[in-house]
């Protein structure tokens, strides 16, 4: 029998003005975290919300556990949107509550609410939550039926560094239960550090897929030299392929002893060098010739 | 399994709305106020003028003329003795006089009355014909309630409703129970039942709150007033769905909440009677909720109509109501 979960095939979603996802397929197994990237505008939350059931495609059949889209989904289902407004006047308790009605199949409300570390904002207004609560909550209303597929869109875009790696802890738990992740996130880092597999999209399509490290193997056998502009003394550079990035010069090379010989004959401070693999942040800027968080 | 979806929205729904308690709080205070303001206006001895009603005024006898051309009293001409002697009965009318048969009918029990009739007496002696009728006074207090009550449970309806879910379709909340096994039928019903309670209570509590301090006439059933306004109530409601059935911005949703409700409250017959009004008018008025909701309200209050005496109303009312209902739910998108 077959582990796919999710499969997509030909999917397609034309607006009047724009063809924002134009053919693509997607074939996700049960228990792996799926990472879509991609700029803005490159049609991702498009796919993602038909995916979800939220949109209708133009064509294209999207086929869960071997069936279309139907209430079987949506009870198997957890969505976490980006934005979602949560009801003025409700305790956290209550919001979980009521989503858990919605369901004939529940997770263990005190579990979910000790997961997510919400048992200090239990009987807390929606309205008076911080963004990490906020997120932390929409993630167990996402959880509440104790669902199959989890849709996560930016979940942790606008929350400080702590609350982030706080986020990719219970995403990893939730990934150790076997449930299946669909993941869109503008963070690079995070895709490398959950993601089993990712899609990189742009214009409505999928432009390369794979494991992060299988993609990062495939694009580039180099590394990358780091060095501050200021320390460079306005040496000429032609002689690699070497580009200007945050202030800093890049030096990309196969060569890494090569390059720094020629740098220290021109009495360039190796103090702050600082030598990297290439990362997904390469790899999509490569791809796309945009700046993911641009 | 619908039921306990259509449960949890329910009190929820509920919950946000008690909570909530400025807007609570002006639902209740408003027409308590609107009715306090006209207590306090119509309190004084204002009817410093006598009013009768005139018939046959074009074809009087000159008997009749001479106290016809007498000052410091309103003479207005009307077309049907029935209408008239209700307004005689309620004392909102101080004689009614027929001018041609020299014929002329009022409240034993008002004193505005009798000072007219000793007027009448004084200056045409000979020949007119004395009928009595009777009936306790009707202030206008008493004939502005019902339409209050109406009017509040309108703006309860159609922005309680309405503008509530276009500010859940513009932030995404509608979306997200999109994205859960609720159905577009289990939401609606649940905005609808919760609205139609909240008004409920509240217009009770208004009613009764107002009718301590004032002491306004009730003379039907209470039971029917409550199913006449329970009625009202949706059909309002369903208004507002319709109205907010696709919208996205709060700000067109409240300018056609506003273009519905101001012309609703205006040529529904809350605050002056639509006898007499332009048929134009009149033509329009007819296809307000409000206006039927105010009509059998009062009718049911002042003139302790039964629901079948006040049944084109409720028919009308249940028409609509069905019409806006299917019209809303069809027409609804989530996002």
């Amino acid at each position: 029998m077959s582990d796919t979960l999710l499969e997509i095939n030909n999917l397609v979603k034309h607006y009047p003005s724009v063809k924002a996802v134009n053919g693509i397929d997607i074939s996700l197994n049960a228990g792996i975290c799926f990472g879509l990237l991609g700029p803005n505008g490159a049609g991702k939350t498009t796919t993602v919300e038909i995916l979800e059931g939220i949109l209708s495609p133009t064509s294209g059949d999207i086929l869960y556990k071997g069936q279309p889209l139907g209430d079987q989904f949506r009870k198997e289902a957890g969505i976490m949107f980006q934005s979602t407004a949560l009801q003025d006047y409700i305790t956290v308790a209550e919001t979980l509550k009521m989503f858990a009605r919605f369901y004939t199949r529940n997770a263990d409300l005190d579990e979910l609410i000790q997961r997510c570390n919400l048992t200090d904002y239990l009987h807390q207004d929606n309205r008076e939550l911080s963004g990490g609560q906020r997120q932390r909550l929409l993630l167990a209303i996402a959880l509440v039926n104790d669902p199959d597929i989890i849709f996560l869109d930016e979940p942790t875009t606008g929350l400080d560094p702590q609350a982030r790696r706080n986020f990719w802890e219970l995403i990893n738990d939730i990934k150790a239960e076997g449930k299946t992740i669909i993941l869109t996130t503008h963070y690079m880092d995070e895709a490398y550090t959950l993601c089993d597999e990712i899609a990189i999209m742009d214009h409505g399509k999928i432009i390369a897929e794979g494991t992060p490290k299988d993609l990062l193997a495939k694009h580039f056998n180099d590394v990358v030299l780091q060095l501050p502009e200021s320390v460079m003394n306005g040496f000429d550079l032609s002689a690699f392929t070497a580009h200007s990035r945050h202030g800093h010069v890049e030096i990309t090379t196969c060569d890494v002893d090569e390059v720094i010989s020629v740098l220290i004959k021109n009495n360039i401070s190796l103090a702050q060098l600082q030598i990297r693999s290439r990362t997904l942040d390469d790899l999509f800027l490569e791809l796309t010739g945009k700046e993911l968080r641009a | 399994m619908l039921l306990n979806r259509f449960l949890a929205l329910l009190s929820t729904r509920n919950k946000e709305f008690l909570r909530d308690r400025s807007s609570l709080g002006w639902n209740i205070l408003m027409p308590v106020l609107i009715v306090a303001g006209f207590a306090f206006a119509f309190s004084g001895d204002l009817g410093n003028q006598f009013k009768v009603g005139v018939l046959n005024q074009h074809t009087a006898t000159a008997e009749s003329q001479r106290f016809l051309e007498l000052r410091h009293i309103d003479f207005y001409p009307v077309d049907t003795i029935t209408s008239a002697l209700s307004k005689v009965q309620r004392h909102q009318v101080d004689m009614l006089f027929d001018a041609e048969k020299q014929q002329y009918w009022i409240n034993t029990e008002s004193p505005a009355g009798y000072m007219v009739e000793k007027v009448l007496l004084g200056v045409a002696s000979q020949g007119f014909e004395k009928q009595s009728v009777s009936g306790k006074q009707i202030r206008y207090i008493d004939w502005v309630i019902p339409g209050i009550l109406s009017m509040n449970m309108m703006f309860s309806a159609l922005f309680g409703v309405g503008f509530v879910i276009v500010r859940y379709r513009k932030n995404g909340m509608l979306k997200r129970l999109k994205a859960t096994p609720i159905t577009a039928f289990e939401y609606l019903s649940a905005q609808i039942v919760s609205r139609m309670m909240l008004i409920m209570v509240v217009t009770a509590f208004v009613f009764y709150g107002t009718n301590f301090f004032v002491d306004f006439v009730m003379n039907g059933s209470h039971l029917s007033l409550f199913l006449i306004f329970a009625l009202g109530a949706l059909s309002m409601i369903s208004l507002g769905l319709v109205i907010a059935a696709r919208m996205t911005s709060e700000e067109t949703a409240g300018g056609l909440l506003n273009l519905f409700s101001w012309p609703m409250m205006f040529f529904s017959g809350v605050w002056f009677s639509l006898e007499g009004a332009a048929p134009a008018m009149q033509a329009i008025a007819e296809v307000f909720p409000l206006t039927h909701v105010t009509a059998a309200a009062r009718a049911i209050m002042i003139d302790g109509a039964s629901l079948l005496e006040v049944g084109y109303h409720i028919l009308v009312l249940l028409a609509q109501s069905i019409v806006f209902l299917a019209l809303g739910s069809w027409y609804f998108k989530w996002d």
